[in-house]
């Protein structure tokens, strides 16, 4: 299985963003902004359409489950790389929570209209290479990467 | 089907972007979860929604959706319109719950996405 590390080969644009923990009012700014800058670069739509996706539902699992955050968006000439990183409880059993109806949320999340176990495949779903490292009491770290 | 056109059989009121109204949908998605809209939902559908949140307009924002149809009376707060205006989102309302208004929308011929 493929471990999670940063590839800083070929990189065109980095894009960073900072997620604090809680912050539901303003949880899917990064996402949004990330999907306009990629829009500005001529990236198709379909493509725009998986990476906002998969960065807003790694936002709001940010926002739900951590104590905060990273979200940093490679921009390569052959594909968008995701890497989400976060200091937190870290996930116990990362086969459950990839699970389709598997979640921990709280009720808070839940009135959002999140915590029904489907954002972790979600983001599998929409990427073509999902890699999950999870240290319980530390934290989890996921890469994504979307071909064009 | 003509947005504006869904407007009228429901009788609908709209709270944000009414140029929105000139559009079309080809399908039409009614659900409380955001995950599920952002799981299944591709773009030209209708979101039919009780959850008035920010999240909400966020998920049409991703999912590039043009409408959002909000049942049960419920009634979106300022933050949101101005966001949905933004994005170019139209808002409409209806006091009608969320399976009448499906059930209405159906007998005039919008049909569900495929999952």
């Amino acid at each position: 299985m493929n471990t999670y590390m940063k590839n800083e080969s070929n990189v065109a644009m980095k894009l960073h963003y900072d997620i604090s923990k809680d912050d539901f009012s303003r949880a899917g700014e990064a996402s949004s902004k990330i999907k306009n800058m990629l829009r500005q670069l001529a990236i198709e739509a379909n493509i725009l359409r998986r990476i906002a996706i998969a960065t807003y539902e790694a936002e709001i699992n940010l926002v739900i489950h951590s104590l905060g955050g990273t979200i940093d968006v490679y921009i390569k000439p052959d594909c968008i790389e995701i890497y989400v990183e976060d200091v937190g409880p870290g996930i116990e059993n990362i086969e459950l929570a990839m699970t389709k109806g598997f979640s921990t949320a709280t009720a808070v999340a839940r009135e959002m209209g999140f915590g029904a176990g489907m954002g972790l495949p979600n983001m599998e779903k929409v990427s073509d290479e999902f890699i999950i490292e999870s240290t319980i009491g530390v934290g989890t770290q996921i890469k994504m990467v979307v071909t064009y | 089907m003509h947005l504006k056109y869904i407007k009228e059989i429901i009788k609908a009121d709209v709270l944000a972007y009414e140029p929105g109204l000139e559009l079309e949908i080809n399908t039409a998605f009614g659900s409380d979860l955001m995950s599920d809209v952002l799981a299944y939902v591709e773009d030209d559908t209708l979101l039919i929604t009780g959850l008035t949140n920010q999240q909400v307009i966020r998920t049409a924002e991703m999912l590039d959706l043009k409408a959002i149809l909000f049942v049960r009376g419920k009634k979106p707060c300022n933050e949101m319109i101005s966001l949905a205006e933004d994005k170019k989102i139209l808002l409409m309302s209806t006091k009608e719950s969320l399976f009448t208004v499906s059930g209405i929308l159906y007998n005039n011929g919008l049909r569900g996405i495929s999952i």
